[in-house]
C-alpha cells in the first residue's frame, strides 16, 4: 500500500508558514462546500473534503473581541478577528491605541516581520470605527 | 425509565488535604496525603484500589506516578488530561467502568503546588502557534476576550464581576479551611489592577497549593462502608475547542451540553438543584456557567449575580467553600467542586451549611472554556 496520494506534498502549516515568509497571507477554501478554515487542516472543518484550495486573503476583517493586555511598561492589543472569507483568527490590531480597538470595528491585514512574519491588522481606512 | 447509571456508583470517601501554601511538599506529596486521608474517610485500604484515574499538571505520565507513589497495581486506569475539568471527566469513566465490573474501587486523585514552588500557574507544554505570536497572558486574555464579548452582547458590567469575588469571599469567611478570609469591599474589587481588560487581579483566583481524591465504589458496596453514600445521579461531558479563537461563540460553552446530557442522565432539572458549585477560574466564568448550566436566562447573569442570588442567604447558594476566588485553587481546581458538594449533602459543613441539601450540582471547566464537566450528586433520599 502506498500513501493516500489525496494527502501527498507539504503539511498545511508548511505551506502557511511558507507563504508568510514570502509576503503572502493565504487561507484555505473547500471547493465542495466553500466554506474557509483557520488555521489550516489536512481536510475542511466544515465538510470533511480534501478538495482544498489556497488562496490569497482578502485581508478584510471585523473584531469579534479584543482585550488590552497590561504589563508594566507596555500595553498591547490581542483581538479575535472574523475575517470576511469566514474563519477567525487570533490577531493584534496596531496603528490605533489599544483602548481604542472596539467590537465591530473593520480593519486590515498586513504582514509583519517580528522578526518571523506573522499577520497584523490595523483599522480600515474609513472604516467604521 | 430512569438511565441505567443513575444513582449506580457512590462516593464513598474523600480526601483534601487543605494545605494551601505548603512549602517543602511535590504535588505528589499532596496527593498522597489527600489518598491517604480519602481512604480512611471511608474506611478502605490502598490494596483494595483497582481502578486509579489522576491528572496533575507538572506530569505527563500522572497515573504512572501516582500507582508507584501509592505502591498499588491497578486493572483499570485513565489519565484523562483536558485542564481543570478531568477529574470530572475522571468521574464519569469511573461510574461506566465500575458499572461495567472494570474496577471495583475508583480512586481519583490530584496533587500541586503550584503557589509554593513559585506561584504561577503551571501548564502542561502545549505550544499554540496561531496565538503564540500575538502574546495572550494565558489563560486570562482568553477568559477576557469571552467577557468582553458577554459585556458588548449583554450589558454585564465589572460591577456584575466584582458582586462574583463579593459572593465568593462572604462564603469564604464562612469556612475556616478557606485560604482568602477577611473583609472585602466592592471599591477594593473595582480599583484592583487591570491584567487583561476588562479582567482584574481581583477577577481572577487565587494561586495556591492543594492535594484532592475521591474513592467510588457501586452504590451496593457504598452502602456498608463508613460514611453514608453520595450518589452519582448524572454526568456530563462536551469538549469543544483548544484556542479561543476556535470557540464558536465566546459567550456561550459547552456546558450547554454537558450539564443536558447531565440533568437527563438524572432526571432533574435547574429547580431541583439545592446546591451549586461551579469552576471560578475567574468572577466572569461563575457568571457565564449559571446562564449555561440553566440558572438564569443567557445574558442574564450579571443581574442574578448582583441580586444578591448565590451569596448565602440568596436564593441558590452557589460555591459555598469560597470557590477559586477565595478558598483555594492549585491549578485544576475542578475535584473541589466535588469535594465541596459530597461535604454539603453529608451535611458537614458548619456554618456554611445549606440545610436539607439533597441534590448538589458541581461542574467543572478546562483549558480556555475548552472542556466541560458537569455531575449531579444526591443523598440516599434520592435514590
Ligand atoms: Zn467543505
Amino acid at each position: 500500500m502506498s500513501p493516500d496520494p489525496r494527502f501527498d506534498g507539504p503539511g498545511p502549516e508548511e505551506v502557511w508558514l511558507t507563504a508568510l515568509k514570502e509576503g503572502r497571507f493565504l487561507l484555505q477554501h473547500c471547493r465542495t462546500c466553500h466554506a474557509c478554515r483557520f488555521p489550516p487542516a489536512l481536510v475542511c472543518g466544515a465538510c470533511g473534503s480534501s478538495e482544498i484550495e489556497w488562496k490569497e486573503a482578502s485581508g478584510r476583517g471585523t473584531i469579534y473581541s479584543t482585550t488590552t493586555v497590561r504589563e508594566r511598561d507596555n500595553n498591547y492589543n490581542v483581538s479575535l478577528v472574523d475575517l470576511a472569507e469566514g474563519a477567525r483568527m487570533m490577531s493584534r490590531v496596531d496603528g490605533v491605541s489599544p483602548d481604542e480597538v472596539r467590537i465591530g470595528m473593520e480593519v486590515q491585514a498586513r504582514i509583519v516581520a517580528e522578526p518571523e512574519p506573522i499577520v497584523l491588522f490595523a483599522p480600515s481606512a474609513g472604516g467604521a470605527s | 425509565m430512569s438511565h441505567p447509571l443513575r444513582g449506580r456508583a457512590a462516593i464513598a470517601g474523600i480526601g483534601n488535604t487543605k494545605r494551601w501554601n505548603a512549602p517543602g511538599r511535590t504535588p505528589f506529596d499532596q496527593m498522597q496525603e489527600a489518598v491517604i486521608l480519602a481512604l480512611e474517610d471511608c474506611g478502605l485500604g490502598l490494596k483494595d484500589v483497582d481502578g486509579l484515574f489522576c491528572a496533575i499538571s507538572s506530569s505527563g505520565l500522572p497515573v504512572l506516578n501516582a500507582a508507584e507513589r501509592l505502591g498499588i497495581s491497578v486493572r483499570h486506569a485513565d489519565g484523562t488530561m483536558v485542564g481543570g475539568a478531568s477529574f470530572l471527566f475522571h468521574l464519569q469513566n469511573a461510574v461506566s467502568a465500575l458499572d461495567h465490573g472494570l474496577c471495583d474501587v475508583a480512586l481519583i486523585c490530584y496533587g500541586s503546588n503550584q503557589l509554593s514552588a513559585g506561584g504561577r500557574l503551571v501548564s502542561m507544554p502545549d505550544p499554540q502557534p496561531y496565538e503564540a505570536p500575538y502574546k495572550p497572558r494565558y489563560p486570562i486574555s482568553s477568559y477576557a476576550l469571552s467577557a468582553a464579548r458577554h459585556m458588548h452582547d449583554y450589558g454585564t458590567t465589572r460591577e456584575n464581576l466584582a458582586d462574583v469575588a463579593l459572593a465568593a469571599r462572604t462564603w469564604a469567611n464562612l469556612n475556616p479551611d478557606a485560604f482568602a478570609r477577611g473583609p472585602l469591599t466592592r471599591d477594593e474589587i473595582l480599583s484592583s489592577r487591570m491584567v487583561s481588560d476588562p479582567i482584574t487581579r481581583a477577577d481572577c483566583c487565587l494561586v495556591t497549593d492543594g492535594g484532592a481524591a475521591l474513592v467510588l465504589m457501586r452504590a451496593d458496596r457504598a452502602r456498608d462502608l463508613a460514611k453514608p453514600p453520595i450518589y452519582v445521579l448524572g454526568t456530563g461531558t462536551a469538549v469543544s475547542h483548544r484556542q479561543i479563537a476556535a470557540m464558536p461563540d465566546l459567550t456561550t460553552t459547552a456546558a450547554v451540553e454537558s450539564v443536558r446530557r447531565a440533568y437527563d442522565m438524572a432526571g432533574v432539572g435547574p429547580s431541583d438543584i439545592d446546591h451549586v458549585m461551579v469552576y471560578d477560574a475567574f468572577t466572569f466564568t461563575t457568571l457565564l456557567f449559571l446562564e449555561d448550566l440553566g440558572f438564569c436566562p443567557k445574558g442574564e447573569g450579571g443581574s442574578f449575580v448582583s441580586s444578591g442570588a448565590i451569596a448565602p442567604g440568596g436564593s441558590l447558594p452557589v460555591n459555598t467553600n469560597g470557590g477559586g476566588l477565595s478558598c483555594n485553587h492549585p491549578g485544576m481546581y475542578g475535584l473541589f467542586t466535588i469535594i465541596e458538594a459530597v461535604e454539603q449533602l453529608r451535611g458537614a459543613c458548619g456554618e456554611r451549611q445549606i440545610q436539607g441539601a439533597e441534590i448538589a450540582l458541581a461542574h467543572a471547566n478546562g483549558g480556555v472554556l475548552s472542556s466541560q464537566a458537569t455531575a449531579i450528586l444526591g443523598t440516599a433520599a434520592t435514590i
